[in-house]
């Protein structure tokens, strides 16, 4: 019973805090130093979240492993609650900061909300210029390895020219890249793919390096040929390594995808950011802020969903 | 029969190491053959020229007259440890060599034989760190025979097990011998292991290294592990490698 009540209490938690969080918004007075938004925003955002943790929660009860999950996360949520109600007491409430840079939660939430389409167009855009050069630079940089790593020869002259050009900063080739290719587009496709191909290329390759010699053998006395040795022996053997590299590219290719945003795109939430505080509307350097941050965050999670889907038999490289 | 392993005259250097020293022996088709002596005198060494994992060497190795250029699935091959390949299932790495040689769908049914055979049914979907060593010692000499090959060649495949896995897996490589009417050859550090198994025990001389002596193993199939005779195939084997009249030499010290 005592441990019944303990559970009981802990899912209660996040709502608790929710409603703490909610007392404290309307308690005390605004500052009147911010902007008001023409709806309580950040009020709804905090009715949407506490919904879905109940809807959450209750199907937790049905769904044994989900309910425990979620469950374990519940001081988590009370957590954030408070920590957003602490935000809002200090920013909107008291004002201890300056407005100019620190607006209110009503007012990020409010323009996530009103600019949804406009930001969503925008995400879409930078997703779609991530993807291209992600694809692009993960080819390249996973057949250069292939090559670096196998072939000795390929080795010797590619080698010192991936040494040589790898290590510069893809933000170094902005502008070289720019007045190169014939459209913008197309220099910050190469660009980002340049961020993915370098590590991609390196991880592979020391990878394949790697593999046991022994395993090469074990497969030459059971009549594999070079293609088989390859596909079947060193690249599924240097998986962790070249997943590893496929990390190390994909975080590169962030930084990557804002820098070439912010020089000279009229798109992307990169550009909208750096707009946005052009014209000194830091709610929307926030908002876009988090948008990236969601994306960035998801995409790394596939990332390393996929990884443990393949590498069923080698769990646990990167933690995630 | 197949399986015939003639080697004439191999002479093999690892830089100024002299290993094999015109080194010849015929090994006849479908006969147990073990291979003793000293650690470093260059058995496992003979063993991948065999195998055709050692390409460099002066002489010439013969399979059924063909000359051994380079590794072929007509020599399987069971190394030290299981050596399985670690991102496949059991059963993935059973039939590689099959895929390799692309007659895994004419083959199917070998594969599943094999693993009855080796008794590894129920963990065909395991992976190789899933299961224990004496069964990815199994899954790996499922590996090398699935092929049918002529000869297998067993660089102390047993080594890293315990004695009582060890025996069983013994029995079992006769077994599959047996059945498969194939030539084996043997490297051992263990001389009774040599003895219960081989029907031909060679034992090598320190490197640079040629045969020293040939013994007969004239004991009737299947043996007995604990048997007088046995004795006298030991000491013989222990005499010859020199080991067999120091008992009195030994200085104790406490």
């Amino acid at each position: 019973m005592n441990k019944k009540a303990k559970t009981f209490l802990t899912a209660l938690l996040p709502f608790i805090s929710a409603a703490v969080s909610a007392l404290l918004y309307f308690a005390l007075p605004e500052s009147g130093k911010q902007k008001q938004m023409p709806h309580p925003f950040y009020m709804c955002f905090l009715l949407a979240a506490v919904i879905i943790l109940a809807v959450c929660f209750i199907a937790g009860i049905f769904a044994k492993d989900f309910g425990k999950k979620l469950l374990s996360k519940a001081p988590f949520y009370a957590g954030l609650f408070l920590f957003l109600a602490l935000l809002n007491t200090i920013v909107s409430k008291t004002r201890l900061l300056p407005v100019l840079y620190f607006p209110s939660l009503d007012r990020i939430t409010g323009l996530l909300w009103l600019q949804k389409g406009f930001l969503v167009k925008n995400l879409f855009f930078s997703l779609g210029l991530l993807s291209q050069g992600f694809i692009f630079g993960l080819v390249t940089g996973f057949f250069t390895g292939l090559a670096l790593g196998y072939n000795r020869h390929v080795g010797y002259w590619l080698n010192p020219v991936t040494k040589f050009l790898g290590p510069v900063p893809t933000t170094a080739w902005i502008p070289l890249a720019l007045s190169v290719f014939p459209t913008t587009h197309g220099a910050n496709v190469f660009l980002i793919a340049f961020a993915v191909w370098f590590p991609v290329t390196l991880m592979t390759a020391s990878g394949i390096q790697s593999v046991n010699k022994v395993f090469f053998e074990v497969s030459e006395t059971l009549g594999a040929n070079t293609f088989f040795k390859v596909f079947r022996v060193a690249v599924p053997a240097s998986l962790p390594q070249i997943f590893l590299g496929l990390f190390y590219g994909i975080v590169s290719s962030f930084a990557t995808l804002m820098a070439v945003e912010m020089n000279g795109n009229s798109e992307g939430i990169g550009w909208y950011i750096n707009w946005q505080k052009s014209v000194m509307q830091y709610d929307g350097v926030y908002a876009g802020l988090i948008i990236i941050a969601v994306l960035c965050s998801f995409i790394l999670t596939m990332l390393f969903k996929v990884r443990d889907k393949i590498m069923v038999w080698q769990k646990g490289v990167i933690r995630w | 029969m197949v399986g015939n392993i003639k080697i004439n005259n191999v002479n093999k250097s690892f830089d100024d190491v002299h290993v094999l020293n015109n080194f010849s022996l015929d090994i006849e088709p479908g006969s147990f053959v073990s291979l003793i002596g000293p650690s470093g005198c260059g058995k496992s060494t003979l063993l991948r020229i065999i195998g055709g994992l050692e390409r460099q060497f002066d002489g010439t190795v013969l399979l059924d007259e063909e000359k051994i250029i380079k590794a072929g699935s007509d020599r399987g091959f069971a190394f030290q440890g299981s050596n399985l390949f670690p991102w496949l299932t059991v059963k993935g790495n059973i039939a590689f060599g099959l895929k390799a040689r692309k007659i895994y769908k004419e083959h199917k049914n070998d594969v599943n034989e094999i693993i009855n055979l080796v008794g590894l049914n129920g963990f065909e979907n395991s992976y190789p760190h899933q299961i224990s060593g004496g069964m990815q010692q199994r899954a790996s000499l499922a590996r090398a025979l699935v092929g049918h090959p002529k000869v297998l060649l067993l660089d102390e495949p047993l080594g890293a097990l315990d004695a009582f896995t060890r025996m069983n897996l013994q029995d079992e490589i006769l077994r599959i011998k047996n059945e498969n009417n194939m030539t084996m050859l043997m490297v051992t550090h263990d001389v009774d292991e040599a003895i219960y198994m081989s029907d031909k025990v060679v034992v090598m001389s320190a490197r640079p290294s040629r045969v020293e002596a040939v013994i007969d193993i004239k004991l009737p199939r299947p043996r007995v592990r604990v048997q007088d005779t046995f004795a006298l195939y030991r000491n013989k084997i222990l005499e010859i490698l020199n080991f067999g009249g120091k008992v009195h030499e030994v200085e104790y010290s406490i």
